[in-house]
């Protein structure tokens, strides 16, 4: 019996809610061996976290109810013991650690306290948790561990913090690791970081580590083995080699076949004059310095993708050169006119030319207009383009331009997928026939297969009607198949430009070739070179 | 943290200053305390000789000037009624107010917290339903009602308690009780909404995977944090408190400065009123910077 | 993204909704509480439209042999069953009669402040510093005001009528709107579908009314109907005090403080306005909690999921 430390059998689990019953996980089984990775890979709405929160115990039941299944430990299934003893497992036999780690530690209470408090709640004194929380904190290269004890979670950075909770989870030497997306909302140089230290910490301790991700990436950098989820149904699994060499699941062939970085990389072609000009942009918050003059120059018809971390001002500048937040120096010329020193009529003329799809469609439509509303408020406040009598059958069109039905013109935000939502949104952004789109991290928020829809969709645009793009991100395999120049960015300046084939396959900057080295890929073999190079490049140094 | 005391004190100083113009001017225009305190059958000369020593002949706007000085040097003038220093008057019945607010609060708090974390422990339970609907009720009821009810029932019928005035501690329990009910209701019901909230979050999520048991998460990692937007009502209920329970305080005889300042109102001792409303406003400025205090004790991501 | 409850429907069907007034009437079905409490509440929205003029001869008919009559004597007519006051006048069509005052007061206060303090909270919400800390100070001073105070005064120089009693209620609730809508104001104003707006180029008399406004509506809603429980008991407090409405108009604090002087042998004068108002207030309470929940999207569904499963 006691063959697999990990053992999920025949697990199911529903949900009671509005629409009735939801069987978020059904008969899944797997397992998973001291010293090794499995990965749970799935998109949002495949049930991928629920089996760990019924491993953890911390389903809501109600709404939640476990259904039929076992998870054995060592055996000893956990889902029949008393609460106590499935109290004393949480922590000391399995930790977990979460994908976004500033909300699940407490905020009023200093880091290290939470620290003692993970092993003081097995038993162990006062002092000697407190010994043991700064070797930790010494493991896990929290820089000046002895006062970052006494710091609170709100002073630590997205990797900082991040390195606190896996410390915490590790303050037992469990013998499981749980981790929910542990690196999905950090840059990509800190997640290489992150996985690096969490199979070193597997390795010295042997434990067994489940890590659950939407990102094939993540898969090839540290899983022996994956599970394929979708829709609450466990569809593929095996090792990761295989899975991703030989998928046999239509699902999973679609999931490889959406990881951006593999097609054809556009050559410039635009001619003509530059459209947009922009120079030495310059923006301070206070004594902090945003933008630390940026130029670039932009034809019609162009894409050109900013790429850079948090923190290295790439919002900040679509929403300069969107006037949503005013400048502190330089120009931006739209067809000759400097569009930061434009009177408020010119402005208003030119928010026809110049559009915006943000980050989270979600939070970019208002959620108490309907779909026709929110298309038809462009007509609203610009009446010069189109007579009302033809708005709904213009509305129309552009709903079936983006891939949506025109019958749902009354429905509203929240009745729509994510994916949906940015097709709404992006709509909304023709309907003023715009010249320029600045698309502001426009598929981030959105599952690996939609974004390739979404990308798909902005490209045809592109080639149908010559509309320009200023594609934002934080990924850079996404940018390589769609735009035709990428400028890096870095604290606020322009560390590299160049057409897509220069920046991808002959990085100057040594920014540029960490960013790249750090990104994951795909293929666990490209991966596990890629992964070679860069310790052989770290030893160098 | 000085810096912001500083300001707090400013922005206090400038609605206080608002505050005492408006009631200054409004309170002249409600009648002549010389027809109110002198004889029917006062001669127009004695009237004027009133007036004259009390400085109620010179024109309003002197006469707040006038009151200005005397207030930066420290005096508040004289009690009409009671011939003694206006001051004096309404300290003597802060004391009581002060005590009663106390007093209540501190109960309130403490049974506001643990029935309403205990609501929030198990939603839709027996406690919870039980406890709602009882919150909910004493948020619902006019305390002035209550006095009287109360007053029916302790004090005339079973005679178990005095109907009014002090003295003695039995003459507490009664106001102390009545003026419990509503701020109990109210707090009890945010209690239970912010510690429901603070127990589905992502923190207490971390507490349970690190086995951590049922007590400690709810009285160390969710009642923390659930109770930095309960210390706002608190300080709200206490400030309505300071500011004198009028109506309780007039029912029970009770000799506080609510009491004090609807009797003096309308009884156009302008001095009394005026002191009262510099007194419970400093009070009452003095428990917001220790709500403050509170709130930064509580959040460490708050500094000042 | 841990534990969120999958979504139930399918990536490319969209849900179908019913209408908004489906939605609400199922909604206040699943709430038994919010019910009754809905109930009750138009029972006496009718009885202040249409009592005076029903029962307002049976209320003011004095009879000296019936003074202080005992309630629960059934053997009499039905309107003296809650007994009678110190002129013999029988209690329940008094405290039927009183519903139209009492209600047009609060309805009254917590209509014009809610109208003036969201105005002014939208303004000091998307106005510049400067104004918007303009409004703020004065929010401050009428706040640091005890209201009962400023009631007593400007009653006294006004006069006590129903409308100046409405208005100096109204002044005193005016900043409870006004932070609310304020405080919303500045949390949407940063939401990306104003941004949207904003790069469409629509005005900031449009952002308001079409964007901000409808998001801020539940909330004051919510706010209005617990404000009118407030209202109602601070009305009556004045009233109680003896200087609110004034004889021979008649509210339930009125009642209550008539019936004071009779308390130690007719309690029942005092005690039924009384029970009128917690009535009426616990229903006020009751059916904002319910609005609370049933007007946000977020967590609209636990009122649906009870709905359904009890039919």
């Amino acid at each position: 019996m006691a063959d697999h430390l990990l053992e999920v059998r025949d697990l199911s689990v529903d949900f009671h809610t509005v629409t009735g019953t939801v069987h978020a996980v059904r008969n899944i089984s797997y397992y998973l061996d001291r010293g090794e990775t499995l990965a749970i890979l799935g998109e949002s709405g495949s049930g991928k976290s629920v089996s760990s929160a019924a491993i953890m115990n911390l389903i809501d039941m109600p709404p939640g109810k476990i259904t039929s299944g076992e998870i054995l430990l060592d055996g000893k299934d956990l889902l029949k013991m008393s609460g106590e003893a499935r109290r004393a497992v949480n922590g000391r036999r399995i930790a977990m650690i979460f994908q976004d780690p500033l909300s699940h530690l407490n905020p009023v209470y200093s880091v290290g306290w939470q620290m003692r408090e993970a092993l003081k709640t097995h038993g162990i004194s006062t002092t000697q948790a407190q010994a043991e929380a700064l070797r930790l904190f010494k493991r896990v290269a929290l820089p000046d561990p002895e006062a970052a004890l006494d710091k609170y979670p709100h002073e630590f950075s997205g990797g900082q913090r991040q390195r606190v909770m896996i410390a915490m989870a590790l303050a037992l030497k469990p013998d499981l690791l749980i981790a929910d997306e542990p690196t999905t909302a950090l840059d990509v140089t800190v997640q290489a970081e992150v996985l690096a230290l969490l199979k070193e910490l597997q390795r010295e301790t042997g434990m067994g580590v489940l890590i659950i991700t939407h990102d094939l990436g993540v898969v090839s950098e540290v899983a022996d083995r994956v599970v394929v989820m979708e829709k609450g149904q466990l569809v593929e699994s095996g090792t990761v080699r295989d899975v991703y060499r030989n998928p046999q699941h239509a699902y999973t062939k679609k999931l490889i076949a959406a990881a951006p970085g593999k097609g054809d990389m556009h050559e410039p072609d635009a001619h003509g004059a530059s459209i947009l000009s922009v120079k030495d942009v310059r923006k301070f918050y206070g004594g902090f310095e945003a933008l630390k003059g940026v130029s670039f120059e932009l034809k019609p018809g162009e894409t050109v993708a900013v790429v850079g971390e948090s923190g290295s001002g790439k919002s900040t500048l679509a929403r300069v050169l969107l006037r949503l937040e005013e400048p502190d120096g330089g120009t931006a010329r739209w067809k000759g006119k400097d569009l930061f020193t434009m009177s408020p009529g010119d402005l208003f003329k030119l928010r026809r030319d110049l559009q915006m799809v943000f980050q989270d469609p979600t939070q970019s439509l208002n959620p108490r207009m309907t779909v026709y509303q929110l298309i038809s408020e462009a007509w609203v406040i610009h009446p010069e383009i189109l007579p009302k009598a033809k708005w709904r059958e213009r509305a129309a069109e552009l709903l079936d331009q983006v891939g949506l039905s025109p019958e749902h013109m009354g429905r509203y935000p929240h009745q729509f997928s994510g994916g949906q939502r940015q097709r709404i949104a992006i709509a909304r952004a023709l309907a003023l026939e715009p010249q320029l789109i600045v698309c502001d991290e426009a598929v981030s928020a959105l599952d690996v297969s939609v974004q390739a829809q979404v990308i798909r969709l902005l490209d045809g645009l592109r080639k149908k009607m010559g509309i320009a793009f200023i594609f934002i991100a934080h990924d850079l395999p996404l940018v390589r198949d769609f735009a035709d120049y990428v400028m890096v960015m870095q604290k606020g300046e322009v560390v590299e430009f160049g057409t897509v084939a220069q920046v991808f396959d002959n990085p100057q900057m040594p920014y540029t070739q960490a960013l790249l080295a750090a990104s994951l890929d795909p293929d666990p073999d490209v991966q596990a070179a890629n992964r070679n190079a860069r310790l052989a490049r770290v030893s160098q140094i | 943290m000085l810096t912001f005391v500083r300001k707090r004190a400013f922005a206090s100083l400038i609605s206080l200053v608002g505050l005492l113009v408006m009631v200054f001017f409004l309170s002249r225009l409600t009648g002549d305390p010389a027809s109110l305190f002198l004889p029917v059958e006062a001669s127009a000369e004695m009237k004027a000789e009133f007036r004259a020593l009390h400085g109620l002949d010179q024109p309003l706007l002197v006469q707040f000037g006038q009151y200005v000085g005397n207030v930066v040097t420290g005096d508040l003038g004289e009690s009409l009624r009671k011939a003694r220093p206006a001051l004096d008057v309404v300290l003597e019945a802060f004391t009581w107010t002060l005590w009663l607010a106390v007093i209540t609060m501190t109960l309130v708090t403490i049974a506001a917290i643990v029935v309403g974390s205990l609501a929030a422990f198990r939603t839709g339970g027996f406690f919870d339903r039980f406890s709602s609907m009882v919150s909910l009720i004493g948020a619902s009821v006019p305390d002035f009602w209550l006095a009287i009810v109360a007053i029916v029932v302790f004090a005339i019928q079973l005679s178990w308690l005095p109907t009014s005035g002090t003295g003695t501690l039995s003459h507490w329990i009664l106001p102390i009780c009545v003026l419990f009910v509503r701020p109990f209701g109210i707090i009890v019901q945010l209690v239970r909404g912010s510690m429901i909230s603070a127990l589905s979050s992502a923190y207490v999520k971390t507490a349970r995977a690190k086995g951590v048991k049922s007590g400690p998460i709810i009285f160390i990692h969710a009642l923390r944090n659930a109770m930095l937007p309960v210390i706002t009502v608190i300080g709200d209920q206490a400030a309505s408190l300071l500011n004198g329970a009028v109506i309780v305080e007039t029912i029970f005889g009770f000799p506080g400065v609510g009491k004090l300042m609807i009797d003096s109102i309308l009884q156009r001792d302008f001095n009394v009123v005026l002191a009262a409303i510099l007194v419970t406003a400093f009070a009452i400025f003095l428990m917001n910077l220790v709500i403050d205090l509170a709130y930064a004790l509580l959040d460490p991501r708050i500094r000042y | 993204m841990t534990m969120a409850v999958p979504s139930p429907t399918p990536d490319n069907a969209i849900a179908a909704e019913p209408g908004f007034f489906v939605r609400m009437a199922r909604m206040l079905w699943a709430d038994k509480f919010a019910l009754c409490a809905a109930i009750f509440l138009v029972f006496v929205i009718v009885m202040a439209i249409i009592g005076p003029t029903l029962l307002d001869d049976l209320a003011t008919k004095q009879n000296l042999r019936g003074r202080n009559l005992a309630p629960f004597d059934f053997s009499r007519d039905w309107f003296i069953w809650l007994g009678a006051d110190a002129l013999g006048r029988p209690l329940w069509p008094r405290i039927i009669v009183a519903t139209q005052n009492t209600i047009m007061v609060a309805a009254g206060a917590v209509l014009i402040s809610a109208v003036i303090g969201t105005l002014l909270g939208l303004i000091a919400g998307f106005a510049s510093e400067r104004t918007s800390q303009i409004i703020m100070r004065i929010a401050d001073v009428i706040m640091s005001f005890p209201s009962l105070l400023v009631a007593v005064i400007v009653l006294y120089i006004l006069g006590s009528s129903i409308l100046n009693l409405m208005l100096v209620l109204s002044i005193t609730r005016i900043p409870v709107y006004l932070r609310t809508t304020r405080a919303e104001v500045l949390e949407i104003k940063s939401r990306m579908f104003v941004q949207a707006a904003r790069v469409m180029g629509a005005s900031s008399k449009r952002i308001l009314f079409r964007h901000i406004l409808p998001v801020v509506f539940p909330t004051l809603m919510t706010l209005a109907t617990l404000d009118f429980a407030y209202v109602m008991l601070a009305e009556s407090a004045l009233s109680f005090l003896g200087i609110g409405i004034q004889p021979p108009e008649i509210t339930w604090g009125l009642m209550i403080s008539q019936g004071r002087q009779y308390l130690t042998n007719a309690w029942w004068l005092s005690f039924w306005p009384g029970l009128a108002i917690i009535l009426t207030t616990l229903s006020l309470n009751l059916l904002s909690n319910w609005l609370r929940i049933a007007l946000d999207p977020v967590q609209r569904w636990r009122l649906e999921m009870k709905g359904s499963k009890n039919g």
